[in-house]
């Protein structure tokens, strides 16, 4: 069986509230927080990037793998703020944790479900037995157009995953995919800030994909929401998902602690793998967790994840998505407008 | 437009750079970071090899930057530190975050973080800083 042989996330310190992004915008916080179910997001300093936030979550992945650097056959990083437009961000982050030169690396995109796709990419190297093991990541430092609605959410990090074939923490039972041709959310080549249809953004594009996604790979394995212990759902923001587990049928209980979104915002491509990690930091051996990401354009990618003895052994030998999460400085408005290049000199 | 950075150097020092890897002599045991290929104690007699720093040290000085040499302009103000590694090797090293939060004798760890940049068009340099501990 292939799966998550090691696990990691990281998420940078700095937080600005919802409050002080609304008071420059003169909107009213409490609405917005009620209408978007969070109060505060990550930012990333000002040398802190998709590469930064992908190297320490893989290293934190690799001290759970307890493998060789030299073992991993593929590296594959899923983003949409890839520094480089050309140059592999894969790269450095190889490079950096000791991996290669003998190492197939690719950066990929497809909005805030590339990291997802990317674990779909080296568990197929990794059954067909062209490599021991790979590494999979979702990060990104998301931004927002000043005044958007997006700026509330658009948050930073990220998390990595070994994938392998034995000393598994969590067996990957299967995954699916599901893919139209929709534009809800783009970003042209060379533009600062995305785009989105608004209103289209919800009932045809999110919710249409990730119900789907999740429905089929249930009915295809013969499986029902009771019997999962964790559900995963993408996170935009803090309500789409709890609405969407909801119409699934499954608990507000099963989705709690993939929740991340509510304190630092959403990750993107860093988003349910995030919320992946957070889930493996308390799961106890034999949890059945299913996972669905949402990327724009638009596609979702499922995973039913069976965790294994091996995750009690291996789950403090690294920091968890909790303790990045609690670990904070709030920033005002100011500081946040320098930090990601808003101020234009 | 021309770039500043010698690629080709840093790209040498990039294994040192990303990792805090030194040398090690193994026949007296001194560490030396950056690396050195020569023991300055044993000379010829020496027999140097890879050591990795573990990223971990205290602030024994520091220096608040306001006023950045090229490529550095947008991260001021910021600390540049000598750090003593608990290997006792002493080296210098930025401190990321808040500058009146630096103070010497506190405790610091490695962080992977951009150096600087050779302008909008040029190559990102990543390597190591330090970051306050708790
Ligand atoms: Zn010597």
């Amino acid at each position: 069986m292939v799966g998550i042989v090691g696990y990691g996330s990281y998420v940078p310190r700095l937080r600005i509230s919802v409050e002080e992004i609304a008071k420059v915008w003169g909107e009213n916080p409490e609405g917005i927080k009620k209408g978007l179910n969070i109060t505060e997001k990550s930012v990333p300093e000002l040398d802190e990037d998709t590469i930064t936030i992908s190297l320490e979550a893989a290293r934190n992945a690799l001290l759970r793998a307890e493998i060789n650097p030299r073992d991993i056959g593929a590296v594959y990083i899923g983003s949409e703020s890839h520094p480089y437009a050309v140059k592999p961000s894969g790269t450095v982050v190889a490079e950096a944790l000791g991996v290669g030169p003998d190492v197939n690396i690719v950066d990929t995109e497809f909005a805030c479900k590339a990291g997802t796709s990317c674990i779909i990419l080296n568990m197929g190297l990794v059954k067909a037995g062209y490599i021991k093991y790979g590494l999979a990541i979702g990060a990104d430092t998301s931004q927002g157009r000043p005044g958007d609605m997006l700026e509330y959410t658009a948050a930073a990090g990220g998390a990595a995953f070994i994938i392998g074939n034995k000393d598994l923490v969590a067996e990957i039972e299967d995954w699916y995919s599901f893919t139209t041709d929709t534009s809800d959310f783009w970003r042209r080549e060379g533009q600062d800030y995305p785009s989105h249809g608004a209103r289209f953004t919800g009932k045809p594009a999110y919710f249409k994909h990730l119900l789907s996604s999740t429905n089929n790979i249930m009915e295809k394995n013969n499986l029902k929401p009771e019997d999962f212990k964790h559900v995963v759902l993408h996170m935009p923001n803090g309500k789409f998902p709890l609405k969407a587990a909801k119409t699934l049928g499954f608990s507000s209980d099963q989705i709690r602690q993939s929740m991340i979104v509510c304190k630092i915002g959403n990750c993107y491509s860093g988003s349910s793998v995030l919320g992946l990690t957070n889930v493996l930091d308390i799961a106890e051996p034999g949890d059945k967790i299913l996972m669905t990401s949402y990327g724009s354009g638009a596609g979702s990618d499922s995973f039913i994840i069976n965790v294994t003895d091996r995750i009690l052994k291996v789950r403090d030998k690294a920091k968890k998505t909790e303790d990045y999460m609690n670990n904070k400085e709030n920033i005002n408005y100011g500081m946040y407008a320098r930090l990601r290049g808003k101020l234009k000199v | 437009m021309g770039h500043r950075s010698s690629i080709p150097l840093y790209w040498r020092l990039q294994k040192s750079k990303y990792n805090l890897v030194g040398t090690k002599c193994k026949t007296c045991g001194k560490l030396y970071f950056p690396p050195r290929q020569l023991c300055s104690e044993c000379r010829r007699k020496g027999e140097i090899e890879d050591f990795s720093f573990s990223g971990k040290g205290e602030i024994i000085s520091f220096t608040v930057i306001r006023a950045a040499p090229e490529g550095f302009e947008k991260y001021t103000p910021y600390a540049i530190a000598l750090i003593k590694l608990e290997e006792g090797e002493v080296i210098s090293g930025q401190i990321v975050g808040d500058v009146t939060k630096v103070e010497e004798g506190k405790k610091v760890k490695s962080v992977f973080r951009r150096m600087h940049e050779d302008g909008k068009d040029g190559v990102i340099f990543y390597g190591v800083k330090f970051q306050l501990v708790g």
